[in-house]
């Protein structure tokens, strides 16, 4: 095993704010590709060998966790699409009359601060959740892999300038930066929060595509390529990036919950999203002073936010142990 | 050894300035830095205007940042919203953080790594899947939803501590908010060690250990737990830097003068000199710590040698 590919010198884990990015690599270590007719499978039901893809499906179908976490997050969707679909009332329709009530017929959550239905409003900010999460996830995938993968692909001063930036980003705490960067903000939309968790995220995707590029790029069938004359493009495309984008998607996947959580902390610290958006975090942030009189106002979304992020993080393990089969 | 760890103060300089700057530049976008300084009220034109020149924010972005970096290395923080210094501010302020952040790594290595050492003997066993599950569903929730029932529970309910913590933060104070900062990287330093272990488990050094007949608890502690603790070591390390930044939530929630606090204060009050000091020290503190970590590989492994 080459050891270059994770940075020159002892490497620094890519710790830090974002927390769960780190799960993938630092965990099973170096995430090498999978041989591709792994020994026990054999080859697929058509005769054929099995790629590592099919190899990783047919691993996850038949994986309890991974079926769970698709069920819960398929259940997510769908709601963040039709929450008209399990709850039919306004969000925003409150009733001060009602404010801190428990639950009661029809309105099985009960009351926040505001009168509104705490049932309601969970299931509506489901939406703002997910997007924030699905939406912060491909930016930072396409944005890290395509910087890293280049860097690493290209090496020599590029690669070098990406790495000290990418050192520079880790410096700064997350939580932090975003204090001070969405401070000034005042959208009620979640694009602010979205384009922060961008900026500060792609360093840790980059630094994973980087390892990943430069590990694929020395194998025997790119140099083969290359000696049949493939075009640097070609090489890139065809060769090289299908080959080290499982370690990217393991990582991506497990960010997707963290982003969640990072929105909902962000909201609590009175910086993330603004009301009237319906979210988790900005009703647990409102919650929370009454937690003593009124818990349920904060549990509930508080179970919600942390049952999705569960599904994302366990979703994401799942693809791991099917994409690295060395940790079998 | 010594050459080693010159070339990488060196390279220390660049990250170094270019965080401070991206931090700089941040503060800038974050608003007028005058404005905080007139109370709630706004500030009339003239007297902005005098308070512009006398803090140099007259003068281009560049040569503010040149300035400020000039005095942080003198030692000069500048003075925060309400007068004081900031030197001062950071001197009560970070050693409650210090403390807290030594309460939170304590917790994630006799926890985290005993728990990582047990499942990782016990692959596959319920103690395995029990922890397994139970780190997962500590990651998931965020810091500050178990902070927040946490105080609920220990603090309100039940009376074991005080809900928030005192002005002096005494250790003892600071047991259940270094949990709660701890809670998510302790997660991960048990899922660490554990497939540390169990990877190394297998390796042949520890079948020689126990071929020549040393006892169990050497082999586990000498042979096997040395060798697999340095991605453990290497994210503790680097979650130094994250803790105390991080702490910002924690801090938050028990009440506690630390430097989540000053920052928060800071940030509200759009007082630039508290954040941009603040925020140099963490990132010094976070690169020195990574050096350390670094240096601490060739404590663990004897193969890692430094030129």
């Amino acid at each position: 095993m080459p050891e270059a590919p994770y940075g020159d010198g002892p490497a620094i884990a890519p710790a830090g704010g974002g927390g769960a990015m780190d799960l993938a690599t630092a965990e099973g270590g170096t995430l090498e590709q999978a041989p591709a007719p792994a020994g026990p499978s054999g080859p697929g039901p058509a005769g054929r060998p099995r790629s590592l893809w099919s190899d990783a499906w047919h691993d996850l179908r038949r994986n309890p966790v991974f079926v769970v976490a698709a069920l819960v997050i398929l259940f997510l969707f769908a709601i963040s699409v039709w929450p008209q679909l399990i709850a039919p009332g306004n969000p925003l329709d409150c009733d001060l009359a009602r404010a801190q009530q428990g639950s009661r017929a029809g309105h099985p959550f009960g009351f926040d601060g505001q009168g509104c239905d705490v049932y309601t409003r969970t299931v509506h900010g489901a939406r703002t959740s997910v997007t924030v999460g699905v939406c912060a996830t491909l930016g930072v995938a396409l944005l890290g892999s395509a910087l890293g993968g280049f860097a690493g692909f290209l090496g020599g001063v590029p690669d070098a300038l990406l790495s000290r930036l990418t050192d520079v980003f880790f410096a700064i705490p997350v939580v932090l930066g975003g204090l001070v960067l969405l401070s000034v903000v005042t959208s009620d939309t979640v694009w602010p929060v979205i384009g922060f968790m961008l900026l500060l995220g792609w360093p840790q995707v980059s630094r994973i595509a980087r390892g990943s590029v430069i590990a694929a790029k020395q194998n025997d069938y790119v140099q083969a390529a290359r000696a049949l004359g493939a075009s640097p493009a070609r090489l890139l495309l065809k060769h090289v990036m299908p080959n080290a984008v499982a370690p990217v998607i393991v990582v991506a996947t497990i960010a997707l919950g963290t982003y969640v959580s990072l929105e909902a902390t962000l909201s609590y610290l009175g910086v993330g999203l603004r009301p009237p958006t319906v979210s988790w975090g900005i009703d647990i942030s409102a919650a929370s002073p009454y937690i003593r009189n009124a818990p349920h106002m904060l549990l509930w979304p508080a179970g919600a936010l942390a049952v999705t992020v569960l599904a994302f993080i366990m979703l994401g393990d799942a693809v791991r142990d099917a994409l690295d089969p060395k940790l079998r | 050894m010594g050459r080693y760890v010159i070339r990488r103060l060196l390279q220390m300089i660049p990250v170094f300035a270019g965080a401070t700057l991206l931090i700089f530049l941040m503060v800038n976008v974050m608003g007028d830095p005058v404005a905080g300084l007139c109370g709630e009220r706004r500030c009339d034109p003239a007297t902005a205007a005098r308070l512009r020149a006398e803090f140099g924010l007259d003068r281009p972005l560049w040569q503010q940042y040149l300035t400020s970096m000039g005095n942080v290395v003198t030692g000069d923080f500048g003075t925060a919203f309400n007068g004081q210094p900031v030197v001062e501010l950071m001197a009560d302020a970070f050693p409650v953080t210090i403390r807290l952040t030594l309460v939170a790594i304590f917790f994630e290595i006799v926890i985290g790594v005993g728990l990582g050492m047990l499942t990782g003997l016990r692959r596959g066993r319920p103690v395995d899947t029990g922890v397994l599950l139970a780190t997962l569903v500590v990651i998931a929730v965020p810091t500050f939803v178990t902070g927040l029932l946490l105080q609920l529970l220990l603090g309100v309910k039940w009376g074991w501590i005080r809900p928030s913590v005192s002005a002096e933060a005494p250790l003892d104070e600071l047991i259940v908010p270094g949990l709660v900062l701890a809670a998510v990287s302790l997660a991960y330093v048990t899922r660490l060690t554990r497939t540390s272990i169990a990877e190394n488990r297998r390796a042949d050094y520890v079948r020689t250990a126990i071929a020549k007949g040393l006892p169990r608890r050497r082999v586990m502690t000498r042979h096997l737990l040395r060798n697999s603790l340095i991605p453990v070591v290497t994210f503790i390390g680097a979650d130094i830097g994250a803790l105390m930044g991080g702490a910002i939530v924690t801090e938050r929630i028990f009440n506690i003068h630390g430097v989540g606090y000053q920052l928060y204060q800071g940030i509200l009050r759009q007082s630039t000199q508290t954040v941009v000091g603040f925020v140099t020290v963490l990132v010094l503190v976070f690169l020195l710590v990574n050096l350390l970590v670094d240096l601490l590989y060739a404590v663990l492994d004897p193969r890692i040698r430094y030129a």
